[in-house]
Formats: structure tokens, sequence, C-alpha cells
């Protein structure tokens, strides 16, 4: 980051809290919790402010012009019927609009590729995988790496970049937790990455943000973020509970509705490969979708005759 | 047999729920109380000749516009459910499939059926005679238009009280949408509602822009034209290069249902990707097709009433047509967050942003236009004022939205919801609130009640921003759209209750309009001239209103940009009165087409098609689609479709309109 940003920011950041009624902790977008969300803050605040430098004026000449040159008795105002062509203010505000538009596009595209979603984060540290499969209508995740598998929560270690792979068992959702950064979508058949970094520990809101049908919702879950030691900890206790996740119990998770909190000691090997690639033509798994095959809860709208 | 038709209503008619039992038994009773009314004062016939079979531009726009309104009203009630379902955490007032379906509805019935209409019956009232035209290019496509307008929205709406409705979102992506997300019948209407009305607009836009084209009276050259025109043409261009785009994918959707092809479907090497690039390829388009004649319509509005020529004509019309066509440019940036990559997004977020110049330029141009002039503060001045205060703030939202990196944390968030609110409440809405009161007398020869429209008028705008302000602070605070409930640990719910009182604001202002339609029609005066606000400069206003049927009496000859101000200038140096020296000009028979009721008809069997396809009942769709193809021959072989009418009847209907000059 620029260090004029950095300097401009912290202050805009000020008067934003003050204009939003000052309560910051609920704005959780603007009040971010690591590098990618930070990042973003700063962009919307700079978008903000280079926007404002045309709106305000323009809001208060609206106001100027209407009050100044309403129709009156004894108006001194010029009233000039044909007036209608004047090249230099025409030039005028066809170029500001260009200029500004010019400096954001700058800004735009630098930040589009520096902030690119699938981009390594610059760190000491290696990054944690987390597998996160949205399912209908609850998150799964595996940790590849540690062997343990969680159903609508996340603890991950501060500091410590996090390498999200995404993917969905059918509909189409979208992965949020704001306070560390922006969404990505969860498409079937495909895996997206996702980095993000809590700075420090604490518990963040996560959830859905694409809509997927009757209990999208339901689709919440918390992350937590606590330091190495804790996660390490957290690690084993899960993994000396005697709860695995087989491919029966997988099935059983997939089926439509909505779940707690649940953490798994282990899950089946390949398991996220196995989601993505279902519907893959000659991929690695054959598997039809278990909707189709158990078609029993998908039909409390009326059967469709030819269905 | 009994059991068998027990069966048959139970899949048939949606059950089970008290709200929708309330719908159907109101909507049968309505039914018959029109049934009723027409029958008891003998109106079936007037209703026929006059109204289902006619070929009149500006009765097809009188029909579009109290469609439209009664979908404003559909659409508004579906909002205020949803706003009472978020006013307080974990309510239980709707259930999920019903607070899933209403907003599908809400966004359907807002776009296609509210926001359309209301344009293609504003393009229908007044381009015609904006051009000195005597009617459309073809009447009788006009007419099909409307129909088929008319009867997709139907096929639409029924599916409320029978089948169920779509609950896949107002662009039903797959997989959701497809078979297995959607299996009921909702989805079905949806298609065919709107791939029925979508040929009517299809063929609306080609209709005005031959029109546009073609009719325009003599020496009307394109730089001359009424900006209200120029915006319906560069909409236009947009309607028939993007409405196809629709209808294709909508049809490859319908396909991947009903005969279980792969185009979207995840397995068989389908992609659901391509719909969503394919239906905002479409979609992007389509709210630049209903802004540009907001945008007509607020230059018209602001030059009459500063009383002063349009500011920078030709930077306007370079603007608008520069939107149509950049337009088609942005669409990625309903999915910078799909993972397209950095060099995609990078694409579309400036596209995206370069918009935002001509737009800024028409605001400017606009503002100039009001400096050196004479404001009258009327209504649609008012609206007009709201439009930009509004819009301008609404844009800026949006060039928020359009910087990629940033937009990852706005996506499907409730800050998304109140920006392209804002632009299409404070934008579409305000800007066609403007143009509905400032030609309603042309239409009906008598101005709306200032009063009770200044009181919608507050009503509208105080509400809009506490509903939809509230709304830009919720999606910080990281609140999701299309969510039917949430949890009350998230501090959501205190501006989520004064979101909801906006919009029983904005409820209420549209009683106000009601109320002032009404009363208008009860207690008015009729307009003395035509030039119903004084300051008319175009030729729509050098006609009396209500409009004769065959419009000009004579053609006019047009020398200028705003005619017909030009004219009461000269006029008032010449020292006589502007009529008088119209009524000069000798008189000529006049070409008009003749009524007709095969629109009526071929689009009834459109709508049964269509119920069949829905419900796969062959034995519905075939003699449908046979009637269709017997409708299209009768017209083919139908030669006499036009007449004269004589000098004698303009003499006597100019005199009766003109009498009291």
């Amino acid at each position: 980051m620029r260090p004029y940003l950095r300097v401009l920011t912290p202050l805009l950041v000020i008067v934003m809290a003050v204009v939003l009624a000052g309560c910051g902790e609920q704005y959780i977008v603007l009040d971010p919790k690591g590098p990618i969300g930070s990042t973003q803050r700063d962009l919307i605040v700079i978008t903000t402010v280079l926007c404002s430098i045309i709106i305000v004026p323009v809001l208060i000449m609206t106001a100027v012009i209407g009050w100044r040159y309403r129709d009156r008795k004894g108006s001194k105002a010029k009233y000039k019927p044909n007036w209608d062509h004047n090249s230099k203010l025409e030039f005028t505000w066809w170029s500001i609009p260009i200029v500004i538009i010019i400096i954001l596009a700058a800004i735009t595209a630098k930040y589009t590729f520096e902030l690119e979603p699938s981009k390594a984060m610059a760190s000491t540290e290696e990054p944690v995988v987390i597998e996160v499969t949205s399912l209908d209508w609850k998150w799964l995740f595996t940790y590849p790496e540690e062997g343990i598998a969680t159903v609508n929560y996340i603890k991950i270690p501060e500091d410590r970049p996090i390498r999200f792979q995404l993917t969905s068992d059918i509909t189409m959702n979208s992965f949020w937790i704001p306070q560390l950064g922006g969404q990505l979508y969860t498409m079937s058949g495909m895996a997206m990455t996702l980095y993000l970094q809590a700075d420090e520990p604490g518990t963040y809101f996560g959830t859905g943000a694409n809509f997927t049908g009757k209990d999208f919702a339901q689709m919440t879950f918390d992350v937590d973020a606590v330091s190495d030691e804790e996660y390490a900890a957290w690690i084993d206790e899960v993994k000396a509970t005697d709860n695995e996740l087989t491919d029966e119990g997988f099935e059983k998770l997939r089926q439509r509705g909505t779940s707690d909190v649940q953490l798994f000691s282990a899950f089946p090997e390949g398991l996220f490969q196995k989601v993505m690639t279902q519907f893959a033509v000659g991929g690695m798994s054959h598997h039809h979708h278990g909707v189709i095959d158990a078609p029993a809860d998908s039909n409390d709208q009326g059967s469709h005759a030819g269905h | 047999m009994w059991d068998k038709i027990k069966d048959f209503a139970s899949e048939f008619f949606v059950t089970g729920d008290p709200m929708i039992l309330g719908a159907q038994v109101s909507i049968a009773l309505a039914i018959v109380a029109i049934v009723f009314v027409l029958t008891f004062f003998k109106k079936w016939r007037w209703l026929w000749t006059e109204w289902l079979t006619t070929v009149d531009h500006k009765r097809i726009g009188v029909m579009y516009i109290i469609c439209s309104l009664l979908m404003l009203f559909r659409g508004g009630v579906d909002a205020l459910l949803m706003r009472m379902q978020l006013a307080a955490p974990q309510l239980e007032f709707l259930n999920a499939d019903h607070y899933n379906a209403i907003f599908t509805t809400h966004g359907v019935i807002m776009i296609f059926f509210m926001a359309m209409p209301l344009m293609f019956g504003l393009f229908n009232i007044v381009v015609p005679l904006q051009i000195g035209a005597r009617d459309v290019a073809f009447p009788f496509l006009n007419s099909f238009s409307f129909w088929m307008f008319f009867f997709g929205a139907m096929l639409f709406n029924v599916s409320f009280v029978i089948g169920g409705s779509p609950d896949a979102g107002w662009l039903a992506y797959p997989p959701l949408s497809g078979l297995e997300g959607s299996p009921g019948l909702g989805q079905d209407f949806y298609i065919w509602g709107i791939q029925i009305s979508g040929m009517g607009s299809l063929a609306t836009g080609i209709n005005f822009i031959a029109t546009i084209i073609k009719m325009r009276a003599p020496g009307m050259k394109l730089m001359q034209m009424p900006m209200f025109t120029w915006s319906t043409m560069a909409s236009c261009v947009t309607i028939i290069f993007a409405f196809p785009i629709l209808t294709v994918t909508l049809f490859l959707l319908y396909l991947d249902r009903f005969v279980g092809t792969h185009f979207f479907t995840l397995d068989g090497g389908g992609n659901p990707m391509m719909y969503i690039n394919l239906i905002w390829m479409w979609g992007h388009p389509e709210v630049y097709i209903v802004i540009l004649p907001a945008f007509g319509i607020l230059s018209e509005v602001v030059s009459t009433f500063s009383k002063k020529k349009l500011f920078g004509y030709k930077s306007m019309v370079f603007a608008l047509m520069s939107i149509s066509i950049v337009s088609f440019f942005t669409w990625a940036h309903h999915f910078f967050t799909m993972g397209s990559g950095a060099g995609v997004n990078t694409f579309f977020a400036i596209s995206t942003m370069v918009i935002a110049i001509p737009t800024g330029v028409k605001v400017f141009n606009w503002l100039f236009t009001m400096v050196r002039g004479r404001i009258s503060f009327t209504t649609p001045m008012m609206w007009v004022f709201a439009f930009i205060f509004c819009f301008v703030v609404g844009g800026m939202t949006g060039v928020m939205l359009s910087v990629a990196p940033a937009d990852f944390q706005f996506h499907n968030s409730y800050f998304l919801i109140a920006h392209f609110h804002q632009v299409l409440i404070g934008g579409v809405v305000f800007g066609y609130f403007a143009g509905l009161t400032y030609w309603w007398p042309k239409v009906f020869g008598f101005r709306l009640h200032e009063g009770l429209g200044k009181w919608a008028f507050w009503l509208w705008n105080i509400g809009f921003y506490v509903c939809f302000f509230p709304q830009y602070a919720l999606g910080f605070m990281g609140m999701t759209r299309r969510i039917n409930t949430y949890s009350f640990d998230m501090g959501w719910q205190p501006l989520n209750v004064v979101s909801t009182v906006g919009a029983f604001l904005m409820g209420a202002a549209f009683l106000f309009q009601v109320w002032q339609i009404a009363h208008s029609i009860r207690v008015h005066k009729m307009d003395a001239n035509g030039d119903s606000w004084g300051d008319g400069r175009t030729l729509e206003w050098s006609i009396p209103s209500p409009v004769p049927f065959y419009n000009f009496a004579r053609t006019p000859q047009v020398t200028g940009t705003d005619d017909w101000w030009e004219k009461k200038q000269r006029a008032e140096a010449a020292g006589k009165s502007v009529y008088d020296m119209e009524a000069a000009e000798p008189l000529e028979p006049i070409h008009m087409p003749k009524n007709s009721n095969i629109p009526f008809i071929m689009s009834t069997f459109w709508f049964f098609a269509g119920f069949g396809f829905v419900w796969e009942w062959m034995w519905m769709v075939i003699p449908s689609l046979i009637g269709v193809i017997i409708c299209m021959i009768a017209r083919s072989f139908s030669y006499n479709t036009d007449y004269y009418v004589p000098v004698s009847e303009v003499e006597r209907t100019e005199a009766a309109l003109r009498g009291t000059n």
C-alpha cells in the first residue's frame, strides 16, 4: 500500500465512522481484522472520497440552481431562453468525470491484480489449507493436513494465511467472512482459491452470500481465530473425539436440511476432490447426485407430471 | 371420480396457505364483480371495439400504464410483506418458501411487468405525437406487442394461485432453477411468462425504431428530434440486441427442464456459468433500457419548466447513444466474485466506470438547462429534482460497486440492494412519474391534482431514504440479500425496523397517487387548447387534448428543434394566434389503420400454449399453437386493413375540440 494512502485512510475512516453513527463495531465490513479486509476497506473509503469530489458539489449546485432560477415575480436572475450551448462548459464537464474515472480505473486495476483471491499472500508462515464445501444448507469444512472436518464452524490460527479451497456439492453459494475479506463463490465442478488471514484473535461472522433455496438463511457460521498453541490443542482435541465422518455420514450430511455445529475426528480421504469431480465426464467419479436418487425431499412444491 | 378431482385440484391450485387462499377468494370475487359491472352497464361491446381490438397507439399506451400501475401494486405488496418479515429477528410471519417466492416475484414483476410496460406506455403515448406521426409504423404489431405483454404477465401472475410461484430469484440462476433445484411448476411459469411478454417487447423495439426513422414529420431531421424520442431510440436499439439473448437463454433453460438437455446442468457437460453470462448479457443492458427513457423524460420536463432550450443537445444525444453501446460491455460486473480472474475483472470494472461519464454529463446538461431559465415547481419538475438527488447518489454507489476488489465486500449484501433500488426507484420510477404527470393532460385533457401529487411526492421521497439508506449500513454490517430471517445477536434489527417504516411510507405514497388520480377524474378543469402546461415546446402540445384519434389534423411542417415553441414565438411576433395560423392550412383526408381483433385472439392462444407448456399438457399446447398459426394466416390474407378519414369528419372533430378557442 502506498504511503499517502496510509496517511489518508485512517483519517477518512474516522470521518466515515462518525457518519455511520459511531457504533463502528457493528459495521464489520469497515472494521476488518485481516490484511485483505483492510485493503478492501481502504478501497471503499478511497472510492467514496473520489466520487464525493464530484457528487457533493453537484448536489449543492442542484439546490442552488433550483433556488436561484425559480420562477417568481421580480426575479433578478438572468433569463436567456435560447442559451443552449457553450463549448467551454461542456468540455469541462466531459473532462472532470473522465479524469476522476481514469484515476479510479488505475487504482482499480492495480488492486484487482493485487487482491486476486487466488494469489498467495506474502507471509513467512506456511498457509493453512481448509477445504470448503457448500451443501444444501450447511457448510462442510475439511482440514486435509490435520485430517479433521467440521460443519458450520471454523477455527484458524491468527497471523497465518489461510488457503480456502472452495467448491459446492450442488447449488452455487458464496463464502463470506466480512471481517477477514471479500467473498468468493463456491461452485460445483470446480475448486476456487481464496486467501484470507486474521491479524488478531477473535470470533468472526461468516455466512453464505448467494441464495441457494429454502434454508439459505441458516448457512451462517463462526470463525474463531486463536493463537498457534490453542489451534494445535484444538486439533488434538477434535482428533481425540470418537466421531469420524464416514462416506455414509457424508451421504446423510449432503441431504437437504440444516445442521448444527459438528466436529469430526476424521473424514474420508479425498472427499473434497470427489465432490468436486462428481459431475465430470470421464472424471474421477461417476457418482450421480443424491437428490436425483432420493427425490423424496425435493418434491414439496408439487410434482411435475412429466418429470 | 371425486377423489381424482380433489387430487387434481390440490395439485392445480396452490393450497395450504391462508394468505394465498385469501388472494384466491379475492381474485374470484374481483372477476365476478368485473363481469357483473360490464354486463350490467352493457359495456362488453364497448370494451371489445374501443379497447381490446384497438390499434390506436394512445389507447395501447393507456392500457400499458394501467397494467403497470396494477403490477406496481402487486410488486409493492410483495415488498411490504418482505419488509414485515425482516422487521424483527426470527419472525415467522412468512415461512422460508413463501419468502423466497415473494422476493422472486417482486423482482420479476417490478422489472418485467411494471418498469417495462410503464416505459412502453410512455413510448406509445408520446413518441408518435412528438414526431408528428398519425400512429406507429406498424399499428397491428403494436397491438400484438401489448397483448403479448398482457398475457405473459397474466401467465406469470397466475402462478401465485395456480401451480405455485417461482422461488429461485428474479434471474433464476441454475443449478437452483434447474429441475433438481426447483422441481415445481413455478420456474416454468417464470420462463413462459417472460418468454411470451418478451416477444412483445422485442416487437415494440423494432416498431419504435421503424417509427422514429420513417414516420417523422416532414422537415424534422434526426438531430432535431425531441430528446425523449432520442432516448426511445437508444432504448429500442438496446432492446433489439438484448432481448434475443434473453429469449434464447430462457429457451435453453426450458429445454434443460423439459427435454433433459444439458446446457446449464451440472452433469452431462453442462455449465451453469454459461447461463449466468448469458442472462447478464441481457440483464445489464436491460437496466439501461429502462433508465434511458427516464433521461429523455427529464430532458423534456427540465426544458419545459425552465422555459428554456435544452442545454448541450448534441452532448445529450452522444451520451444516450454511447450508454446504449457501452451497456453491452459491462455484464460481468454482476459476478466479479465468481473467479473470472484479475484481467477480466479489470476490463469489466473499467467499462462499468466509463458509463458514469456520459451519465454525469447529462446531469450537468440538465442543471445548465435550468441556469438562466425560469423554473416553475410543478409536480413533474419536483420529480426531476428528486430524480437528480437520488440518482446521483445511486450512481456514486454504483461506481463504488464497480471497483472490482471492493465489490468482493459489497456483492450480495444489502449495500447492493440499496444501490439498485436507488437507481431503479430514484432513477426509473421517479423519472417515469415525472413523465406520467407531465403527459397526463395530453392523454386525458386535464391535469392531475397538484396538492395530492405533492403529498405523494414527499411521502415517496422521505419513504425512499428512510427505507434504503439503512440498507447501505446493513450491507456494511454483513447482512446478505435474500435471507428470510436473521438471529438476534447480529444487531441488525434497529435498522431493519427503520427500513420497514420507510417501505410503508412509500406504500402510503402510492395510495396518495391512487387518490390523486381518482380525485382528478372526479374534479378537474378541462384543458383549453392542448398546450396544457402553457410552455409546451414540442409537437405534442400543438394539438388538442385529449388527442383526436388521428393525432394531427394537418401534417406538421417542422423547421427546427422545439418546433412548437418556435411557432408560438413567431406567431407572437406577428401578433397573431398560433392556432389561427395553423387552421389556415387546408385539410386533406387522413390515412388510418383499422382495428383488428387478431392480436388479442393470437395472444390468447399464446397464453394457452404457455399454460400448456408449463403443465406439459400437449393436448393444450398443440391446438393453441395451431390457433396462433391460423391467426397469422388470417392476418396475411386480410387486405382491408386501412381507411381514409374524410375531410368533413376531420373538420367536425377539430371544430368540436377547438370550440373553446
